[in-house]
Formats: structure tokens, sequence, C-alpha cells
């Protein structure tokens, strides 16, 4: 339910802008946050804090691919299927937690549980494959690391944190030269952890 | 202020140095450095603080435009140069728009900015904005980055409540508010006149240009648009100085980038390392060479939206001249390494697919031709294609690229026009033995 306090943190976003309307964005967030994914009550409180018309709303979310316009599941999987993920194996994650979820790219699992989708690029090509459970990220993910995903939303942990594999600690040893590379520049992983 | 290169001093910190200096990422390993006090102990809006107290605006503009800074989102445009673009004087307020909007494929880099040193970015929008007289920046936040844009809203927060964005920075007498905005979903966003309309709540259409942003923008108003990293090596700038900066780099790309390195490499990440560093450098002594010892087959070497080059180029350095003299584009920075193994026609179909998805349909030759050329490189991909085929598919392009609003119309023909200008022996084996020459679909006759 859209609430009064919801209605309220709407107009307070708004007013951040030179124009109401530019709060649209953060509004419809706002609003499938709340709600799950975008209802038609949503759509006319996100109408009244911009002051833009409902078909313009409509014409906002159908434009953006992030706003779900009927429910989704519990968990969003969204797996990258864009060319960097692609050459290290995307295709095999994702044929994989199809016949693991029992469902195709696109669909939601019957329990409601699980959502299932592609999307383009995530800026996660460093770690690739990469996917996302509710816009968190999971990254170099093989089959077998899928699976213990699975197992982990199974019994009900999130995957907050796991993301962000990057790897700092490329070789910025001093004067080494072309041959700086290091077992350091293997090894500097921070920031996220294995499953 | 650092007389030589060995003698780089800022803040009490020496920079690391060598062939290979770390400028804009020099604190990222530092634990807890996403936190105002941790940045701050790092010499952490140090920069601000001197470019406040000792530099006027436009002697900043002025540096900036020395130290030869040339945007980091695509372009390779003078950031100096696009801020003298500002009309002196205008009726309606001018805007700062910082794109993090990361979503060229191959490209991470915004992203680690964001997520593992958000007030660099911070400060370099304050620094940016001062330069241009703004007195309310935007932060574009690509909606997919959800834990990136948490982390730069509290970056914001936590700037605002330290005194460095308001009113009166320390007591500097400059104002500014800083608004974080959120995407949500849509590649054509990080054009930058998508973007504003994106920001000003509508759908992610580009405009017609001219007239610029610069002259007029975001609420009508003149409007600078930057890359994250592009602000993120402001600080770096003014702590140096410009003459210190433009020791890295080359002749005409000045300075360091992170160089995202991914695809058959052996330890693929982001790389922070002076223009014009050798492709064969960055791909072999850093990335550890191609994945399990195989044979280097093509480099996309700036984002997918950049032509192929080939084995023969790896000694290109990496700077905007070179890399466009061998046929390509430095882009994005991006880097994508593909093995002896892949087959081109695949691979091009899959990024072909990409602006399929992406193209945002206002300008026809985009909508429709994008969809034909996916179904094209699908038929040839599936041996189902004829000879033929290759003519139609450059016939497309042709009428696509320069023909269209926005830059993602070019972008979506690149990979396509250089492949079968590269590997048209390729192409050809899939119509001759309907399948692939190398990967999981080869067939040989």
């Amino acid at each position: 339910m859209i609430s009064d306090d919801v209605k309220a943190s709407m107009r307070a976003i708004c007013a951040e802008y030179p124009t109401a309307q530019s709060g649209m964005l953060r509004c419809l967030h706002l609003a499938q946050e709340t709600e799950g994914y975008i209802t038609p009550a949503g759509m006319r409180a996100v109408a009244a804090a911009t002051g833009a018309r409902l078909d313009e709303v409509e014409s906002v979310i159908t434009f953006y691919t992030m706003f779900h316009r009927e429910p989704v599941g519990a968990h969003v999987i969204k797996v990258c299927t864009s060319i960097s993920c692609y050459l290290r194996g995307c295709d095999d994650v994702l044929a994989h937690l199809e016949a693991r979820l029992g469902v195709r790219r696109g669909e939601t699992t019957p329990d409601g549980k699980y959502t299932l989708k592609t999307i383009e690029c995530l800026a996660a090509c460093g770690m690739a494959p990469a996917l996302q459970v509710n816009d968190e990220f999971v990254e170099n993910v093989t089959t077998a690391s899928a699976d213990a995903l699975l197992a982990r939303l199974e019994r009900g942990e999130g995957v907050a944190g796991l993301g962000g594999n990057w790897n700092l600690d490329n070789t910025h040893t001093t004067g080494n030269g072309a041959g700086a590379s290091s077992d350091a520049a293997r090894a500097g992983a921070r920031g996220g952890k294995a499953l | 202020m650092a007389d030589t290169l060995d003698t780089v001093i800022t803040e009490g910190k020496a920079l690391p140095l060598g062939p290979y200096p770390r400028i804009v990422t020099k604190d990222f390993e530092v634990p807890g450095i996403d936190r105002i006090e941790v940045y701050r102990q790092h010499g952490g809006y140090a920069a601000l603080a001197k470019a406040l107290r000792d530099i006027p605006p436009d002697t900043l503009a002025e540096e900036v435009k020395k130290s030869g800074l040339r945007g980091r989102g695509g372009a390779g445009f003078a950031t100096g140069v696009k801020w003298g673009f500002l009309p002196k004087t205008a009726p309606k307020p001018r805007y700062l728009a910082v794109n993090c909007d990361e979503s060229e494929p191959g490209t991470f880099k915004d992203r680690m900015i964001m997520e593992v040193s958000p007030h660099l970015l911070v400060e370099g929008t304050i620094l940016a904005a001062y330069a241009t007289h703004v007195h309310h920046a935007f932060i574009y936040v690509r909606g997919e980055l959800a834990f990136a844009g948490r982390q730069v809203e509290r970056a914001v927060r936590e700037a605002y409540d330290a005194g460095l964005i308001g009113k009166d920075i320390l007591g500097s007498g400059f104002d500014l508010d800083v608004t974080v905005a959120r995407g949500a979903g849509a590649y054509i966003c990080g054009e930058e006149s998508a973007l504003m309309e994106s920001l000003e709540g509508k759908r992610g259409y580009p405009r017609l240009k001219p007239p610029f942003p610069a002259v007029v923008g975001l609420y009508g108003g003149p409007t600078v648009i930057n890359n994250a990293e592009t602000v993120s090596t402001l600080p770096a700038i003014v702590t140096l100085g410009a003459d210190a900066y433009t020791a890295y780099g080359t002749e005409k790309s000045k300075g360091t980038r992170i160089f995202c390195l991914s695809g058959h490499v052996e330890r693929p990440g982001n790389y922070e390392l002076p223009l014009g560093t050798p492709m064969r450098v960055l791909i072999e002594d850093f990335g550890g060479g191609v994945r399990g010892g195989k044979r280097l087959k093509a480099i996309i070497p700036g984002g997918s939206s950049t032509p192929f080059l080939l084995p023969e180029h790896l000694d290109t350095p990496l700077d905007f001249e070179s890399v466009a003299a061998a046929g390509s584009m430095l882009g994005s920075g991006g880097v994508i390494v593909l093995d002896e193994d892949t087959c081109i026609v695949a691979a091009v179909l899959r990024m072909s697919e990409f602006y399929r998805d992406e193209s945002c349909g206002k300008c026809t030759p985009c909508r429709e031709g994008t969809f034909w050329l996916v179904q094209l490189l699908e038929r040839l991909e599936h041996g189902e294609g004829k000879a033929s085929d290759l003519d139609l598919l450059n016939d497309i392009c042709d009428n696509i690229a320069g023909k269209v609003f926005c830059p993602l119309g070019d972008a979506a023909t690149s990979s396509i026009v250089s492949s079968i200008k590269l590997f048209r022996d390729e192409y050809l084996h899939h119509v001759r033995a309907h399948g692939c020459l190398v990967g999981p679909g080869a067939r040989k006759h």
C-alpha cells in the first residue's frame, strides 16, 4: 500500500529538483520497493507527486526496463548476457538456472519464489559471469556456485555484500617495469566474498 | 608540488611511481576509504580546500584545460574545452550532471569508483561545479547499480554534514547543492542528451543537437555533462598541478585512465595505466595473457561500440590517437579479449542483440535496422545465411551510421562492419559449411 508516509517521501524527492517531474524515476523506484511492482495506486501516487499526467507516468514506466508492471518473484535473478559475460560462460549459468528452477528466462516459478531474467551488461565484466539477485551482485558465477546461491536463498539468506570483487592490487610496485605482474596482482580481491 | 616524477608527494604521501603510477585509484585498497573520516585521513577533500582557498574558478578551469584531461566516458573530448563552451552569461541557471550511467559492455570502472571511493567522485563533482560556476549538480547513477547508488548517496550526505556541500563551503562563499538521481534501466541514458531527458523525468530519448547542452541543457539552462571517472580525476589534477599530471601519458592523451580488461584473459580487472601504455602490457603483463595459454584472436579496445583489432595490433599504444590510427577507438577503456576458439559471428550476434534491445526507438534507421541486423546475423550463425548477406549487413549499417540522432546507431555497426572486413572468411565459412569455423558449433564441411 502507498501510505501517506510514502507519498510524503515522494513529495520530498521531487522537491530536490528544479521541477517536480524530475523526481519521476526515484518515485517510481520507491513505489516499486513499497509494493513489489508498479500498481495503479503507485502510478497515481507518482503522478500526484510529480505533477505529471497518468499517461506520462505510464510512458516512463514502459521505457525503463527496471519497472515491473506485474508481480514478480520474491527473488528476482537477473543474469547478465552481454559480451564479456558471454565470453566467460554466462549461457551455461543461465541454462543451469533454467533447469534448476524449471522456468524459462522471463518467467516466475509457480510458487512465486523466483523470477529469472536476463539483463544487459551490469558493469561486472572483470568478474564475469555476473548476476544480480534483487539488485545485489553475485560475481564469478559457475554452475556450481549457482547451486550454492540457490541453496543460500532457500535458507533465507540474502546476497548483500557478496559483490564488488574488485582486483585493486594491480601491480603498482615501483619501477618494476613491464614485468611488474606478480602473485599480488592475482590475489588482490577486496570487498567481495565467496558464496 | 612536484618538480619531477620522482618526487611527487601529495599531502605527505608519496604517490606510487614507476612506469605505472596510480593517480586516481591510489587509495582504493585502503579499508574504509568510502567513509569521509578515512577519506580525509588520506588527503581527501584537501584538493577542494586548496582550490576554494587559492584557485579562482576560471584559473581552475584553465588548469584543467592545461592538464589535457579528456572525457573518460567514451568520446574523449577535452574537458576544459567542453567547459569553455558555456556562455559567459545566460538568463537561466547553469547545471552540472555527472554521468554515472555506466553500461557500455566491457566497461566497469565507474561502478568501482562509486562503490569503493564515492567521496573521490563527490570531491571531483564539487571541483567541477566550482570551476564552471554551477550551484546545482546532479549525479546520475545507473539504476541497476543499487549498491553504488547507496554509496554515492551516503557520501553526499556525509559531505553535506561536513559542510563540504551546501552554503558557503569552507567559508569560501561558494554555494552548491548536489542531488543524486537514479536511472531505471536504459543504456541510452548514458548519451548526454538522453541523460538530461531522463533527469527531467521523461523517457530517455536523445535530443537533436545543436543546440548543445553547454548552451541549452537541463531545464533549458547551460549544462556541463562529465563522466564519473573524468570528475574523479580532478582532485589529482588540483593536488599535483597540471604540469605534473601531464608528465604521464602522451602528447595528446595526457595522464592515466582506468582500463577495464575483460574476456578471455587470466586476470580480468581494472588497471589504471598511463595513456599510451602498449595494449600488450595491459593484456599480457597485467592481465596475465590469454586464458589457458590459448592464442589471441581479436581485441575490442574501447567497449563493445568500438571496432575489432587483431593480434598484429597488440603493440598499439593505448591512447586516443594510436588506437584510432589502428582502425578502432579508445572509447570507454573497456578492453575485451577474444581467444582463438571464439566464433566471431556468434560474438558479433551477441553484441548486436544488445544494441537491438537498447535502441530507444526514436530514429527509424536504428530501431528497424538493429532488429534486421540481428535477424541476418542469426541466420548466418545458424548456417542458414547467404554470401550476399554480408553486403546486406554492410548496406544496413551504412544506412544507420551517421543517420540518427545519437551515437548508438554508429555504435551498433562498429563490430559488424569491422568483423566483416577482418574475418570475412569466417563469415563465408558459415555460409559454405552451414556451421561455425571454431567453437561448439564448428562444422568443417
